[in-house]
């Protein structure tokens, strides 16, 4: 066996086929939805979009170009297109509605059998800051995950600047809320909850701190959060949300989405709302998204933006099956009768089978080549007539 | 969705306290649960099936999602960094990590070392600390490592300095307290949330009324 890089994998035939599959059905809904595909490099700068990435700098591939720059393998695809968008395309102000399904690399910091490359399937709405393109990528994303044939997922909501300003509007300075927004980061509600006891603050501050911990579930997590709100500090960012779940009533698909005020991202650059999506069989969210406000301006324009990506990977484990191969027949033939194997692998072609023609010359052991498939068609020796089994 | 929840238990020391709070909780576990020599057990009164795994490995099983809850030592959590969420102190199996050697030692200048089961809890904290040591890993019986003059010191659990004591070790810092806590898959955790909400509430609940 020859090795290679760790975290790098080949694609056999069959989940090829599945992938294939899989990203025909999600890329056909995104076109329908307007969006249009585009690539980018799969070399970048580090300085332009390396650091703009939100993907930790010793997660990043990087190499040197023959001039001696510093190269990165994308990490994600958002931050390249946000490159190219403000650059090239949003000249006119006009919302633009880009899709992508492109390999990404990141390197693994344990198990060296995780992926460190692998696809991603999204979207960006780039120049629209209403809730109602928020609430349409998050409409799209359910519609693709449908035709992916997943019919058990659940999307979690989020709202990053609800986070910062309700923490800042209690703990006054940035500082101690980056502290305490790292505990919510690494998931350790234990530590979340020590810190805040440490921490000089009235009793009813503390309490709406850890009150904090509960908002997470349906339509009524807005009420509760509304409640724990003073001085409508971080009042906006939850009438979003309000906002979003009415429009997701309207696009009807209100049953895939569960509101968890606590949801923070590792991706540093998002603003607003933000969401992870979750389904069966798979111990890792499938995808994720948000508004990244910010980014655009990093490249020198001044707009909002939301999107999403899924991982084909993730899809396809919590499908649970690889898809069926079209079944290949096969016409074996002898030099003699070529001419007729030729016609008749055109005309099966034609009808649409997938046809394999193979010199029997070629083969050492006939058996084991005839079992591969399903129907075989011998044109050997000079004697007419075909023999199929 | 009421499907079963998946619970990995850890072997050994915590198995039994974990398994008196369950039951503390109003978990009926059968009486021959701590007897049974079964890796995989299933509770079908609640819809629970427990796998008992090593400790140190409980965190994956759950980081995987194949365990949908876990109950780890947060000394495994600091030293395997899991994407877990970390919901409960149980406030079980109470101990720490310490660092420890023979007594009235100093660390050798030239080339210092410390043997480990967490390579990762000790090598942060001696970089904290501004000391440059060599760490190695064992899997077992770490007091041995001084004693025999693999390594200078030792970083290892403390829960009542008995094993330091008779193998004439003793404690030099301590670095951080432990106890058991209750970690939860992030999927799950979403997916399955109103069950395990309901047991979080109900440990929660014990855990609360064994303080006051």
């Amino acid at each position: 066996m020859f090795e290679k890089p760790l975290g790098l994998r080949d694609t056999l035939p069959e989940l090829y086929e599945t992938k294939s599959q899989v990203r025909t059905n999600i890329g056909e809904e995104m076109k329908r939805w307007g969006f249009q595909f585009i690539e980018t490099p799969t070399l970048e700068y580090y300085e332009t979009v390396g650091t703009a990435s939100a993907i930790l700098d010793q997660q990043l591939f990087k190499l040197l170009d023959p001039q001696g720059h510093t190269l990165v393998l994308r990490p994600d695809m958002t931050a390249p297109i946000a490159r190219v968008a403000a650059s090239k395309m949003i000249n006119d102000n006009l919302p633009l509605r880009l899709a992508y399904s492109v390999n990404v690399f990141r390197a693994q910091q344990r198990e060296g059998g995780r992926p460190a490359e692998f696809e991603q399937i999204g979207v960006e709405l780039i120049g629209d800051e209403t809730v109602s393109a928020d609430g349409e990528v998050i409409a799209l994303m359910i519609a693709t995950l449908k035709k992916a044939n997943l019919n058990n997922f659940q999307i979690s909501i989020g709202h990053i600047g609800f986070v910062q300003e309700f923490f800042l509007q209690i703990l006054g300075t940035v500082d101690r809320v980056n502290t305490l927004t790292k505990f919510l980061f690494e998931k350790n509600y234990v530590g979340y909850r020590e810190h805040i006891a440490d921490l000089s603050l009235s009793s009813i501050d503390k309490q709406r701190l850890l009150d904090f911990l509960t908002l997470r579930g349906g339509e009524e997590v807005i009420e509760q959060a509304l409640a724990l709100i003073e001085n409508n500090q971080g009042k906006e960012s939850i009438l979003q949300l309000k906002k979003l779940w009415e429009t997701m009533v309207d696009y009807g698909e209100q049953k895939w989405l569960k509101f968890d005020l606590t949801l923070v991202s590792h991706m540093s650059y998002y603003t607003g709302i933000l969401f992870e999506v979750y389904a069966d069989l798979v111990g890792y969210p499938i995808g994720n998204g948000g508004r990244y406000d910010g980014l655009l301006q990093k490249f020198g324009k001044n707009t909002g933006a939301t999107g999403f990506a899924l991982r084909l990977d993730r899809i396809i484990e919590s499908l649970g099956e690889l898809a069926n191969m079209n079944p290949s027949e096969c016409i074996l033939y002898s030099e003699e009768r070529r001419k007729e194997a030729f016609h008749l692998a055109e005309e099966k072609r034609a009808q649409g089978l997938n046809v394999v023609l193979q010199d029997i010359n070629g083969v050492k052991q006939i058996d084991a080549c005839t079992n591969q498939y399903e129907e075989i068609t011998f044109l050997i020796g000079n004697a007419g007539g075909r023999n199929s089994i | 969705m009421n499907s079963i929840l998946t619970i990995a238990m850890p072997k050994g020391r915590i198995f039994d306290e974990a398994v008196d709070l369950l039951r503390k909780a109003g978990y009926l576990l059968p009486p021959e649960f701590e007897d049974s020599r079964k890796l995989i057990i299933e509770v079908e009164q609640e819809n629970f099936r427990f796998i008992l795994a090593k400790p140190m490995d409980v965190p994956t099983y759950v980081e995987y999602g194949v365990a949908d809850l876990g109950i780890a030592g947060k000394d495994v959590l600091l030293e395997e960094e899991r994407d877990v969420y970390e919901l409960l102190d149980l406030k079980i199996s109470n101990c720490y990590l310490a660092v420890a050697g023979l007594s009235n030692t100093k660390m050798n200048g030239v080339a210092p070392k410390v043997a480990t089961k967490y390579p990762n809890v000790a090598a942060s904290y001696f970089r904290e600390q501004g000391e440059q040591v060599e760490i190695i890993k064992l899997n077992g019986s770490i007091e041995l490592a001084p004693l025999i003059g693999l390594s200078d010191r030792i970083v290892d659990i403390v829960s009542t300095g008995r094993t330091l004591k008779e193998n004439g070790l003793v404690e030099y810092e301590k670095i951080v307290e432990i106890t058991s806590r209750l970690i939860v898959n992030p999927v799950s955790y979403r997916l399955q949330d109103k069950r395990i909400n309901e047991l979080v509430e109900r440990v929660n609940q014990v855990i609360n009324d064994e303080i006051s």
